[in-house]
Protein backbone atom coordinates (compact mmCIF):
# COMPACT_ATOMS: atom_id res chain seq x y z
CA UNK A 1 0.00 0.00 0.00
CA UNK A 2 2.77 2.39 1.01
CA UNK A 3 4.65 1.45 -2.15
CA UNK A 4 1.65 2.34 -4.35
CA UNK A 5 1.21 5.64 -2.52
CA UNK A 6 4.90 6.37 -3.05
CA UNK A 7 4.62 5.54 -6.75
CA UNK A 8 1.59 7.80 -7.19
CA UNK A 9 3.30 10.57 -5.24
CA UNK A 10 6.47 10.22 -7.28
CA UNK A 11 4.55 10.36 -10.57
CA UNK A 12 2.61 13.39 -9.40
CA UNK A 13 5.84 15.14 -8.43
CA UNK A 14 7.32 14.19 -11.82
CA UNK A 15 4.34 15.75 -13.59
CA UNK A 16 4.65 18.93 -11.53
CA UNK A 17 8.36 19.08 -12.29
CA UNK A 18 7.80 18.61 -16.04
CA UNK A 19 5.10 21.31 -16.01
CA UNK A 20 7.48 23.68 -14.25
CA UNK A 21 10.24 22.93 -16.77
CA UNK A 22 7.88 23.58 -19.69
CA UNK A 23 6.71 26.89 -18.18
CA UNK A 24 10.34 28.01 -17.71
CA UNK A 25 11.24 26.90 -21.24
CA UNK A 26 8.31 28.88 -22.66
CA UNK A 27 9.33 31.94 -20.66
CA UNK A 28 12.92 31.55 -21.88
CA UNK A 29 11.78 31.28 -25.51
CA UNK A 30 9.69 34.46 -25.23
CA UNK A 31 12.64 36.27 -23.62
CA UNK A 32 14.98 35.10 -26.41
CA UNK A 33 12.50 36.29 -29.06
CA UNK A 34 12.89 39.85 -27.75
CA UNK A 35 16.54 39.61 -26.76
CA UNK A 36 18.21 38.09 -29.87
CA UNK A 37 17.80 38.54 -33.61
CA UNK A 38 16.01 35.62 -35.28
CA UNK A 39 18.35 33.24 -37.14
CA UNK A 40 16.66 33.25 -40.53
CA UNK A 41 18.76 30.39 -41.97
CA UNK A 42 17.91 28.04 -39.10
CA UNK A 43 14.26 29.12 -39.22
CA UNK A 44 14.00 28.29 -42.93
CA UNK A 45 15.67 24.92 -42.35
CA UNK A 46 13.12 24.11 -39.62
CA UNK A 47 10.18 25.32 -41.74
CA UNK A 48 11.39 22.96 -44.44
CA UNK A 49 11.67 20.04 -42.02
CA UNK A 50 8.52 20.68 -39.97
CA UNK A 51 6.33 22.13 -42.72
CA UNK A 52 7.36 21.16 -46.24
CA UNK A 53 8.42 17.60 -45.40
CA UNK A 54 5.17 17.01 -43.46
CA UNK A 55 2.95 17.94 -46.41
CA UNK A 56 2.58 14.40 -47.87
CA UNK A 57 1.78 12.86 -44.46
CA UNK A 58 -0.78 15.53 -43.65
CA UNK A 59 -2.39 15.32 -47.10
CA UNK A 60 -2.73 11.54 -46.94
CA UNK A 61 -4.11 11.63 -43.38
CA UNK A 62 -6.57 14.44 -44.14
CA UNK A 63 -7.75 12.84 -47.38
CA UNK A 64 -8.45 9.39 -46.00
CA UNK A 65 -10.10 10.65 -42.82
CA UNK A 66 -12.34 12.93 -44.90
CA UNK A 67 -13.12 10.07 -47.30
CA UNK A 68 -13.98 7.55 -44.58
CA UNK A 69 -15.98 10.07 -42.59
CA UNK A 70 -18.00 11.03 -45.69
CA UNK A 71 -18.68 7.36 -46.48
CA UNK A 72 -19.83 6.56 -42.92
CA UNK A 73 -22.06 9.64 -42.80
CA UNK A 74 -23.58 8.76 -46.16
CA UNK A 75 -24.31 5.17 -45.04
CA UNK A 76 -26.23 6.49 -42.00
CA UNK A 77 -27.88 9.53 -43.62
CA UNK A 78 -29.07 7.55 -46.65
CA UNK A 79 -31.74 5.82 -44.52
CA UNK A 80 -33.02 9.22 -43.43
CA UNK A 81 -32.93 10.63 -46.96
CA UNK A 82 -30.38 13.24 -45.89
CA UNK A 83 -27.44 12.30 -48.08
CA UNK A 84 -26.92 15.89 -49.21
CA UNK A 85 -26.26 16.84 -45.56
CA UNK A 86 -23.05 14.80 -45.66
CA UNK A 87 -21.15 17.78 -47.14
CA UNK A 88 -21.56 20.27 -44.28
CA UNK A 89 -21.15 17.55 -41.65
CA UNK A 90 -17.83 16.48 -43.17
CA UNK A 91 -16.67 20.08 -43.68
CA UNK A 92 -17.53 21.24 -40.16
CA UNK A 93 -16.04 18.11 -38.57
CA UNK A 94 -12.85 18.51 -40.63
CA UNK A 95 -12.55 22.22 -39.81
CA UNK A 96 -13.34 22.11 -36.12
CA UNK A 97 -12.02 18.74 -34.93
CA UNK A 98 -10.61 16.17 -37.33
CA UNK A 99 -8.31 18.49 -39.28
CA UNK A 100 -6.53 20.17 -36.36
CA UNK A 101 -6.45 17.13 -34.06
CA UNK A 102 -5.25 14.58 -36.61
CA UNK A 103 -2.76 17.00 -38.11
CA UNK A 104 -1.40 17.76 -34.61
CA UNK A 105 -1.11 14.05 -33.82
CA UNK A 106 0.75 13.40 -37.07
CA UNK A 107 3.11 16.32 -36.44
CA UNK A 108 3.65 15.21 -32.84
CA UNK A 109 4.59 11.76 -34.16
CA UNK A 110 6.84 12.99 -36.94
CA UNK A 111 8.27 16.26 -35.65
CA UNK A 112 7.87 16.21 -31.85
CA UNK A 113 9.69 12.89 -31.67
CA UNK A 114 12.44 14.10 -34.02
CA UNK A 115 12.96 17.22 -31.92
CA UNK A 116 13.19 15.20 -28.72
CA UNK A 117 15.58 12.65 -30.28
CA UNK A 118 17.83 15.27 -31.88
CA UNK A 119 18.10 17.45 -28.78
CA UNK A 120 18.57 14.45 -26.49
CA UNK A 121 21.37 13.15 -28.74
CA UNK A 122 22.96 16.60 -28.76
CA UNK A 123 22.76 16.64 -24.99
CA UNK A 124 24.36 13.25 -24.39
CA UNK A 125 27.12 13.88 -26.97
CA UNK A 126 27.93 17.20 -25.25
CA UNK A 127 26.95 19.24 -28.33
CA UNK A 128 24.73 21.47 -26.19
CA UNK A 129 27.62 22.03 -23.77
CA UNK A 130 29.80 22.78 -26.81
CA UNK A 131 27.32 25.46 -27.92
CA UNK A 132 27.44 27.03 -24.48
CA UNK A 133 31.23 26.81 -24.49
CA UNK A 134 31.21 28.69 -27.81
CA UNK A 135 29.23 31.50 -26.14
CA UNK A 136 25.91 30.60 -27.80
CA UNK A 137 22.74 30.40 -25.74
CA UNK A 138 21.12 27.00 -26.56
CA UNK A 139 17.50 28.19 -26.27
CA UNK A 140 18.16 30.98 -28.76
CA UNK A 141 20.05 28.76 -31.24
CA UNK A 142 18.17 25.46 -30.96
CA UNK A 143 14.70 26.07 -29.57
CA UNK A 144 13.56 29.44 -30.94
CA UNK A 145 13.81 28.43 -34.65
CA UNK A 146 11.90 25.20 -33.93
CA UNK A 147 9.28 27.08 -31.94
CA UNK A 148 8.69 29.74 -34.62
CA UNK A 149 8.74 27.22 -37.46
CA UNK A 150 6.09 25.09 -35.72
CA UNK A 151 3.87 28.09 -35.04
CA UNK A 152 4.12 29.23 -38.65
CA UNK A 153 3.66 25.85 -40.30
CA UNK A 154 1.07 24.09 -38.15
CA UNK A 155 -1.92 26.32 -39.00
CA UNK A 156 -0.95 25.99 -42.70
CA UNK A 157 -0.75 22.20 -42.40
CA UNK A 158 -4.10 22.15 -40.58
CA UNK A 159 -5.59 24.19 -43.44
CA UNK A 160 -4.17 21.71 -45.91
CA UNK A 161 -5.57 18.73 -43.98
CA UNK A 162 -9.00 20.40 -43.91
CA UNK A 163 -8.93 21.06 -47.66
CA UNK A 164 -7.85 17.51 -48.45
CA UNK A 165 -10.49 16.07 -46.12
CA UNK A 166 -13.28 18.12 -47.66
CA UNK A 167 -12.05 17.33 -51.19
CA UNK A 168 -11.77 13.61 -50.54
CA UNK A 169 -15.17 13.61 -48.80
CA UNK A 170 -16.71 15.26 -51.85
CA UNK A 171 -15.10 12.74 -54.19
CA UNK A 172 -16.30 9.70 -52.21
CA UNK A 173 -19.80 11.04 -51.55
CA UNK A 174 -20.45 12.34 -55.07
CA UNK A 175 -18.42 10.12 -57.38
CA UNK A 176 -18.42 6.84 -55.44
CA UNK A 177 -21.68 6.87 -53.48
CA UNK A 178 -23.75 8.95 -55.93
CA UNK A 179 -24.81 11.92 -53.77
CA UNK A 180 -25.87 14.79 -56.09
CA UNK A 181 -22.84 17.07 -56.40
CA UNK A 182 -24.72 20.38 -56.60
CA UNK A 183 -26.69 19.79 -53.40
CA UNK A 184 -23.59 18.46 -51.64
CA UNK A 185 -21.52 21.50 -52.49
CA UNK A 186 -24.29 24.08 -51.97
CA UNK A 187 -25.05 22.69 -48.50
CA UNK A 188 -21.34 22.59 -47.66
CA UNK A 189 -20.90 26.27 -48.54
CA UNK A 190 -24.19 27.28 -46.91
CA UNK A 191 -23.58 25.65 -43.51
CA UNK A 192 -19.82 26.04 -43.17
CA UNK A 193 -18.83 29.44 -41.76
CA UNK A 194 -15.61 31.40 -41.35
CA UNK A 195 -15.84 30.65 -37.64
CA UNK A 196 -15.45 26.91 -38.29
CA UNK A 197 -12.26 27.49 -40.27
CA UNK A 198 -10.86 29.93 -37.70
CA UNK A 199 -11.48 27.44 -34.88
CA UNK A 200 -9.40 24.83 -36.75
CA UNK A 201 -6.55 27.20 -37.51
CA UNK A 202 -6.40 28.65 -33.99
CA UNK A 203 -6.41 25.14 -32.54
CA UNK A 204 -3.56 24.24 -34.88
CA UNK A 205 -1.55 27.22 -33.61
CA UNK A 206 -1.96 26.21 -29.96
CA UNK A 207 -1.36 22.52 -30.67
CA UNK A 208 1.89 23.64 -32.30
CA UNK A 209 2.96 25.33 -29.05
CA UNK A 210 2.13 22.16 -27.09
CA UNK A 211 4.07 19.87 -29.47
CA UNK A 212 7.20 22.01 -29.68
CA UNK A 213 7.37 22.68 -25.93
CA UNK A 214 6.92 19.03 -25.00
CA UNK A 215 9.31 17.76 -27.71
CA UNK A 216 12.06 20.24 -26.87
CA UNK A 217 11.67 19.86 -23.12
CA UNK A 218 11.90 16.08 -23.34
CA UNK A 219 15.06 16.39 -25.44
CA UNK A 220 16.73 18.93 -23.19
CA UNK A 221 15.98 16.98 -20.01
CA UNK A 222 16.79 13.50 -21.38
CA UNK A 223 18.79 11.16 -19.19
CA UNK A 224 22.23 9.99 -20.31
CA UNK A 225 22.72 7.09 -22.71
CA UNK A 226 20.82 5.53 -25.59
CA UNK A 227 18.00 4.56 -23.25
CA UNK A 228 17.56 8.21 -22.29
CA UNK A 229 17.21 9.22 -25.95
CA UNK A 230 14.67 6.44 -26.60
CA UNK A 231 12.64 7.32 -23.53
CA UNK A 232 12.66 11.05 -24.34
CA UNK A 233 11.42 10.31 -27.87
CA UNK A 234 8.63 7.99 -26.75
CA UNK A 235 7.51 10.30 -23.95
CA UNK A 236 7.52 13.30 -26.29
CA UNK A 237 5.01 11.56 -28.57
CA UNK A 238 2.81 10.02 -25.87
CA UNK A 239 2.68 13.18 -23.74
CA UNK A 240 1.97 15.39 -26.77
CA UNK A 241 -0.88 13.05 -27.87
CA UNK A 242 -2.48 13.13 -24.42
CA UNK A 243 -2.08 16.87 -23.88
CA UNK A 244 -3.35 17.69 -27.41
CA UNK A 245 -6.46 15.55 -26.88
CA UNK A 246 -7.18 17.00 -23.44
CA UNK A 247 -6.47 20.57 -24.60
CA UNK A 248 -8.75 20.02 -27.59
CA UNK A 249 -11.69 19.42 -25.26
CA UNK A 250 -11.17 22.76 -23.52
CA UNK A 251 -10.34 24.66 -26.73
CA UNK A 252 -13.60 23.41 -28.25
CA UNK A 253 -15.67 25.10 -25.56
CA UNK A 254 -13.44 28.14 -25.22
CA UNK A 255 -13.16 28.93 -28.94
CA UNK A 256 -16.83 28.25 -29.51
CA UNK A 257 -17.71 30.94 -27.00
CA UNK A 258 -15.02 33.43 -28.09
CA UNK A 259 -15.10 33.27 -31.91
CA UNK B 1 64.58 46.37 -2.27
CA UNK B 2 64.34 42.66 -3.07
CA UNK B 3 61.59 41.65 -5.44
CA UNK B 4 58.66 39.76 -3.92
CA UNK B 5 57.71 36.40 -5.48
CA UNK B 6 54.54 37.97 -6.92
CA UNK B 7 56.69 40.29 -9.07
CA UNK B 8 58.04 37.26 -10.95
CA UNK B 9 54.97 35.09 -11.09
CA UNK B 10 52.21 35.84 -13.59
CA UNK B 11 48.79 36.65 -12.18
CA UNK B 12 46.28 33.87 -11.70
CA UNK B 13 43.81 33.56 -14.57
CA UNK B 14 41.73 30.91 -12.80
CA UNK B 15 41.33 30.45 -9.07
CA UNK B 16 39.31 27.57 -7.62
CA UNK B 17 38.47 27.97 -3.94
CA UNK B 18 36.90 25.13 -1.98
CA UNK B 19 34.88 23.86 -4.96
CA UNK B 20 32.42 21.12 -4.04
CA UNK B 21 30.06 19.26 -6.37
CA UNK B 22 27.76 16.29 -6.04
CA UNK B 23 26.23 14.41 -8.96
CA UNK B 24 23.21 12.53 -7.68
CA UNK B 25 24.25 10.93 -4.44
CA UNK B 26 27.95 10.87 -5.31
CA UNK B 27 30.16 13.68 -4.04
CA UNK B 28 32.60 14.19 -6.92
CA UNK B 29 34.49 17.28 -5.79
CA UNK B 30 35.15 17.69 -2.07
CA UNK B 31 36.79 21.10 -1.79
CA UNK B 32 39.12 21.71 -4.73
CA UNK B 33 41.63 24.55 -4.34
CA UNK B 34 43.77 25.33 -7.38
CA UNK B 35 45.36 28.39 -8.97
CA UNK B 36 46.15 28.47 -12.68
CA UNK B 37 48.53 31.20 -13.77
CA UNK B 38 48.17 33.24 -16.92
CA UNK B 39 50.03 31.62 -19.83
CA UNK B 40 50.83 28.35 -18.07
CA UNK B 41 49.95 24.84 -19.18
CA UNK B 42 48.37 23.08 -16.23
CA UNK B 43 47.80 19.35 -16.53
CA UNK B 44 45.23 17.74 -14.24
CA UNK B 45 45.65 14.01 -13.73
CA UNK B 46 43.54 11.59 -11.73
CA UNK B 47 41.64 8.34 -11.95
CA UNK B 48 38.70 7.78 -14.28
CA UNK B 49 35.46 9.01 -12.76
CA UNK B 50 37.46 11.10 -10.32
CA UNK B 51 35.86 14.39 -11.35
CA UNK B 52 38.47 15.82 -13.75
CA UNK B 53 35.96 16.58 -16.53
CA UNK B 54 33.53 17.94 -13.96
CA UNK B 55 36.28 20.26 -12.73
CA UNK B 56 36.93 21.43 -16.30
CA UNK B 57 33.23 22.19 -16.76
CA UNK B 58 33.30 24.31 -13.61
CA UNK B 59 36.17 26.37 -15.04
CA UNK B 60 34.05 27.12 -18.10
CA UNK B 61 30.90 27.76 -16.06
CA UNK B 62 29.08 24.82 -17.69
CA UNK B 63 28.51 23.49 -14.18
CA UNK B 64 27.98 25.43 -10.99
CA UNK B 65 29.60 24.41 -7.72
CA UNK B 66 27.44 23.37 -4.79
CA UNK B 67 29.91 25.28 -2.62
CA UNK B 68 33.06 27.30 -3.19
CA UNK B 69 34.11 29.78 -5.86
CA UNK B 70 35.48 29.63 -9.38
CA UNK B 71 37.27 32.87 -10.23
CA UNK B 72 38.01 33.78 -13.85
CA UNK B 73 40.21 36.87 -13.44
CA UNK B 74 38.08 39.03 -11.10
CA UNK B 75 34.73 37.35 -11.77
CA UNK B 76 33.24 34.55 -9.67
CA UNK B 77 31.54 32.30 -12.24
CA UNK B 78 29.23 30.86 -9.59
CA UNK B 79 27.60 34.31 -9.26
CA UNK B 80 27.06 34.90 -13.01
CA UNK B 81 24.04 33.87 -15.02
CA UNK B 82 24.29 32.21 -18.43
CA UNK B 83 24.26 35.52 -20.36
CA UNK B 84 26.82 37.21 -18.11
CA UNK B 85 29.18 34.34 -18.92
CA UNK B 86 29.00 34.95 -22.68
CA UNK B 87 31.85 37.55 -22.80
CA UNK B 88 34.05 35.27 -20.67
CA UNK B 89 33.32 32.25 -22.86
CA UNK B 90 34.35 34.25 -25.92
CA UNK B 91 37.83 34.24 -24.37
CA UNK B 92 37.71 30.49 -23.88
CA UNK B 93 37.94 27.39 -26.05
CA UNK B 94 37.23 23.82 -25.04
CA UNK B 95 38.12 20.53 -26.64
CA UNK B 96 35.52 18.01 -25.47
CA UNK B 97 36.41 14.38 -24.83
CA UNK B 98 34.55 13.08 -27.89
CA UNK B 99 34.86 16.23 -29.95
CA UNK B 100 31.20 17.30 -29.60
CA UNK B 101 31.10 18.38 -33.24
CA UNK B 102 27.71 19.59 -34.42
CA UNK B 103 26.23 16.75 -36.51
CA UNK B 104 24.08 19.11 -38.56
CA UNK B 105 27.08 21.14 -39.77
CA UNK B 106 29.91 20.16 -42.09
CA UNK B 107 33.51 20.08 -40.90
CA UNK B 108 34.12 23.52 -42.43
CA UNK B 109 30.99 24.97 -40.81
CA UNK B 110 31.96 23.48 -37.46
CA UNK B 111 35.41 25.05 -37.56
CA UNK B 112 34.03 28.37 -38.81
CA UNK B 113 31.34 28.43 -36.10
CA UNK B 114 33.21 30.52 -33.47
CA UNK B 115 34.28 33.10 -36.06
CA UNK B 116 30.77 33.42 -37.53
CA UNK B 117 29.29 33.75 -34.03
CA UNK B 118 31.69 36.55 -33.14
CA UNK B 119 30.55 38.43 -36.26
CA UNK B 120 32.48 41.25 -37.96
CA UNK B 121 34.66 38.76 -39.80
CA UNK B 122 34.65 38.77 -43.58
CA UNK B 123 33.43 35.48 -45.13
CA UNK B 124 36.55 35.20 -47.32
CA UNK B 125 38.73 35.61 -44.26
CA UNK B 126 36.68 32.94 -42.44
CA UNK B 127 37.21 30.49 -45.31
CA UNK B 128 40.96 31.07 -45.35
CA UNK B 129 41.17 30.79 -41.53
CA UNK B 130 39.22 27.51 -41.64
CA UNK B 131 41.51 26.11 -44.34
CA UNK B 132 44.56 27.18 -42.32
CA UNK B 133 43.21 25.69 -39.07
CA UNK B 134 42.40 22.38 -40.78
CA UNK B 135 45.88 22.28 -42.31
CA UNK B 136 47.42 22.83 -38.88
CA UNK B 137 45.55 19.81 -37.47
CA UNK B 138 46.65 17.81 -40.52
CA UNK B 139 43.21 17.58 -42.13
CA UNK B 140 43.52 19.76 -45.23
CA UNK B 141 40.62 19.99 -47.71
CA UNK B 142 38.11 18.23 -45.45
CA UNK B 143 35.72 21.20 -45.18
CA UNK B 144 32.81 19.55 -46.99
CA UNK B 145 32.81 16.28 -45.05
CA UNK B 146 30.24 15.58 -42.35
CA UNK B 147 31.33 14.69 -38.81
CA UNK B 148 29.75 11.23 -39.25
CA UNK B 149 32.24 10.54 -42.07
CA UNK B 150 35.26 11.06 -39.80
CA UNK B 151 37.12 8.67 -37.51
CA UNK B 152 37.33 9.37 -33.78
CA UNK B 153 40.83 10.84 -34.09
CA UNK B 154 39.83 13.06 -37.01
CA UNK B 155 36.79 14.33 -35.11
CA UNK B 156 39.01 15.25 -32.21
CA UNK B 157 41.38 17.17 -34.46
CA UNK B 158 38.50 19.03 -36.11
CA UNK B 159 37.20 19.85 -32.63
CA UNK B 160 40.64 21.17 -31.70
CA UNK B 161 40.65 23.38 -34.80
CA UNK B 162 37.19 24.68 -33.84
CA UNK B 163 38.20 25.37 -30.24
CA UNK B 164 41.42 27.18 -31.14
CA UNK B 165 40.44 29.08 -34.30
CA UNK B 166 39.32 32.20 -32.45
CA UNK B 167 42.62 32.21 -30.49
CA UNK B 168 41.08 32.20 -27.00
CA UNK B 169 42.99 33.32 -23.91
CA UNK B 170 42.16 30.05 -22.14
CA UNK B 171 42.03 26.59 -23.71
CA UNK B 172 40.57 23.64 -21.89
CA UNK B 173 41.35 20.13 -23.14
CA UNK B 174 39.37 17.12 -21.94
CA UNK B 175 41.40 13.96 -22.64
CA UNK B 176 42.95 15.39 -25.84
CA UNK B 177 44.95 12.27 -26.72
CA UNK B 178 42.63 9.48 -25.59
CA UNK B 179 41.72 7.08 -28.39
CA UNK B 180 44.44 8.38 -30.71
CA UNK B 181 47.38 6.46 -32.12
CA UNK B 182 50.80 7.51 -30.72
CA UNK B 183 51.74 9.50 -33.83
CA UNK B 184 48.55 11.59 -33.85
CA UNK B 185 48.72 11.90 -30.06
CA UNK B 186 52.24 13.28 -30.38
CA UNK B 187 51.12 15.80 -32.99
CA UNK B 188 48.29 16.93 -30.67
CA UNK B 189 50.78 17.29 -27.80
CA UNK B 190 53.07 19.41 -29.96
CA UNK B 191 50.12 21.49 -31.13
CA UNK B 192 49.05 22.16 -27.52
CA UNK B 193 52.57 23.30 -26.68
CA UNK B 194 52.73 25.54 -29.76
CA UNK B 195 49.32 27.10 -29.09
CA UNK B 196 50.38 27.79 -25.52
CA UNK B 197 53.79 29.20 -26.38
CA UNK B 198 53.13 31.11 -29.60
CA UNK B 199 49.74 32.58 -28.70
CA UNK B 200 50.45 32.76 -24.96
CA UNK B 201 47.28 30.80 -24.27
CA UNK B 202 46.64 29.49 -20.80
CA UNK B 203 45.93 25.77 -21.10
CA UNK B 204 44.23 23.36 -18.73
CA UNK B 205 44.64 19.76 -19.85
CA UNK B 206 42.81 16.87 -18.26
CA UNK B 207 44.46 13.57 -19.13
CA UNK B 208 45.47 10.07 -18.05
CA UNK B 209 48.25 10.08 -20.60
CA UNK B 210 51.52 10.43 -18.68
CA UNK B 211 53.52 11.00 -21.89
CA UNK B 212 51.24 13.91 -22.73
CA UNK B 213 51.43 15.25 -19.18
CA UNK B 214 55.24 15.18 -19.27
CA UNK B 215 55.52 16.77 -22.72
CA UNK B 216 52.90 19.48 -22.37
CA UNK B 217 52.59 20.48 -18.73
CA UNK B 218 54.35 23.35 -16.98
CA UNK B 219 52.77 22.02 -13.80
CA UNK B 220 50.77 18.91 -12.96
CA UNK B 221 47.96 18.77 -10.43
CA UNK B 222 46.70 15.43 -9.19
CA UNK B 223 43.02 15.13 -8.31
CA UNK B 224 42.49 12.41 -5.74
CA UNK B 225 39.32 11.65 -3.79
CA UNK B 226 37.71 14.91 -4.86
CA UNK B 227 40.60 17.16 -3.81
CA UNK B 228 43.86 18.40 -5.30
CA UNK B 229 46.34 15.97 -3.77
CA UNK B 230 49.49 17.69 -5.06
CA UNK B 231 50.61 20.32 -7.58
CA UNK B 232 54.15 20.55 -8.88
CA UNK B 233 56.42 20.53 -11.90
CA UNK B 234 56.18 17.43 -14.14
CA UNK B 235 59.62 16.15 -13.14
CA UNK B 236 58.74 16.27 -9.44
CA UNK B 237 55.33 14.61 -9.85
CA UNK B 238 56.53 11.89 -12.22
CA UNK B 239 59.47 11.01 -9.96
CA UNK B 240 57.44 11.32 -6.76
CA UNK B 241 57.87 8.60 -4.13
CA UNK B 242 54.46 9.33 -2.61
CA UNK B 243 52.61 5.99 -2.82
CA UNK B 244 49.37 7.47 -4.21
CA UNK B 245 51.15 9.50 -6.89
CA UNK B 246 53.60 6.75 -7.71
CA UNK B 247 50.87 4.17 -8.14
CA UNK B 248 48.93 6.43 -10.54
CA UNK B 249 51.95 7.59 -12.53
CA UNK B 250 53.26 4.05 -12.98
CA UNK B 251 49.80 2.60 -13.64
CA UNK B 252 49.84 0.07 -10.80
CA UNK B 253 46.37 -1.13 -9.82
CA UNK B 254 45.44 -2.13 -6.30
CA UNK B 255 43.10 -4.87 -7.53
CA UNK B 256 43.42 -8.35 -6.09
CA UNK B 257 44.58 -11.30 -8.14
CA UNK B 258 41.08 -12.76 -8.28
CA UNK B 259 39.56 -13.38 -11.70
CA UNK B 260 35.95 -13.92 -12.74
Amino acid sequence: MTRYAQQIGSRFMGMLQATGQIVFLFQDIIRCLFRYPIRIGLLIRQIDFIGAKSVPVVMITGSFIGAVFAAQCEFQFRALGMSSAVGPVVAIAMCRELGPVLCALMIAGRVGSAMAAELATMKITEQIDALRALAVYPTEYLIVPRFLATLITLPILVGLAILCGIGAGYYVAVHVLGVPGVYYWNNTVKYTHDKDIWIGLVKGFFFGIIIVLIGCNKGLTAAQGAEGVGLATTEAVVDAFIIVLIANFFFTFLLNSIL
Amino acid sequence: MPASPSDHEPANLIRLVGVEKSLGTQKVLRGVDLNIREGEKMVIIGRSGGGKSVLLKHILGLMRPDAGQVWFRDKDLAQLDEEQMVPLRKETGMLFQNGALFDSLTVGENVAFPLRERGNVDEKEIQSEVARALKIVDLPNQELKWPSQLSGGMRKRVALARAAIAKPALMLYDEPTSGLDPVVADSINKLMVRLGDELNMTSVIVTHDMVSAREVGDRIAMLYEGKIYCVDKPGVILESQDPVVKRFVNGISDASDAIF
